[in-house]
């Protein structure tokens, strides 16, 4: 089963990275762009016979691993279609 | 004394910490590998300046489960002087044994040139012999130093003394421009409420000799011997 979670800087933490890239997009025209906020994407292959358990692994992952929570939070999606999954 | 230097895979400042605490100062010294599970009894520990694991995730993420990090907390938990540096702040951050995390620097750029900091509290292990308000000429060398930590922190930060280190212009003022990295109140450093962990961004370890530009660095791995010198600090097991 497939997890994907979406690692991002909390709203209120400034983002270096994301401001170079909105003055990036501003210089190439793209004035429409408001705002840029860069984050981190993991695709988790897990081994788990329900998206239940699917999620409550990636979840413990992303507590653990994958995210500062004094930073960032994070948002789980668990992938319809593989072998017997349910979303 | 002796000072434990421990060592991560990419640390890269280790070499430097030995040499200034067992050349510089005369004391005794030891790298503890970071699966290791002692800390040779000694009576303080460096964690260095480097990228340890990578810091592919983020920085010190990785690092903060290698089995020496228990080790490490048990020894701060028992009032032991704990020194992270630059990629050893970091880790400590990420540890939990100090507060807050760090962003990218807010130029974006790796910031690698000599700072000022000036000492805004003495009452710790590694600044007992510094004046108060006294400014050190220290290099930085990092792209991931820019402080952060919710403003209630930081206002508890500042309210419990907890601020060591400022960046601060030559006179030291601790002023926007004197910011490498965009740092919240310009800090560079910080301390535990138990006030034996410290954790700093700018290397003391690379300012030990007149000969590399600087020794004001040496005051801090000085103020430990002395801190230990007389006895109102434990010793590793």
């Amino acid at each position: 089963m497939r997890a994907r979670v979406f690692v991002t800087l909390k709203p209120s933490v400034f983002d270096p990275q994301g401001t170079i890239v909105t003055e990036a997009l501003h210089t190439l025209g793209y004035a429409a762009v408001k705002d840029v906020r860069q984050g981190k994407y993991f695709e988790l292959d897990i081994d788990a016979g329900t998206a239940e358990e699917a999620r409550r692994l990636a979840s413990e992952a992303a507590d653990k691993l994958l995210a500062n929570p004094v930073i960032e939070s994070y948002r789980i999606e668990i992938e319809r279609g593989a072998a017997g999954s349910v979303p | 004394m002796k000072f434990a230097v421990v060592v991560f895979p990419g640390s890269n400042c280790d070499h430097d910490a030995y040499h200034a605490t067992r050349h510089v100062l005369g004391q005794e010294a030891a790298f503890v590998w970071h699966k290791d599970t002692s800390l040779q009894g000694a009576d303080a520990v460096i964690l260095p300046g480097g990228f340890a694991h990578g810091d592919y995730l983020r920085t010190g993420a990785v690092a903060r489960f290698s089995p020496i990090m228990p080790v490490v907390q048990r020894f701060a938990e028992a009032g032991g002087p704990v020194l992270g540096i630059c990629n050893g702040f970091q880790v400590l951050l990420e540890a939990g044994l100090l507060p807050g995390a760090m962003l990218r620097n807010r130029s974006v750029r790796f910031q690698c040139e000599h700072v000022f900091v000036s000492v805004e509290q003495t009452d710790t292990p590694f600044t007992s012999t510094c004046r108060a308000g006294e400014r050190l000429r220290i290099p930085i060398a990092h792209g991931d130093g820019n402080y952060y930590a919710e403003p209630d922190i930081v206002e508890k930060l500042e309210a419990r003394r907890q601020v060591i280190f400022r960046y601060a212009t030559a006179s030291g003022a601790a002023t926007p421009e004197a910011n490498p990295n965009g740092s919240v109140h310009n800090i560079a450093g910080i301390c535990n409420e138990g006030r034996n962990v410290v954790g700093m961004m700018p290397h003391p370890e690379r300012a030990c000799e007149l000969a590399v530009g600087s020794a004001d660095g040496l005051l801090l791995l000085d103020s430990a011997v002395h801190s230990v010198g007389r006895g109102d600090l434990i010793t590793a097991q």
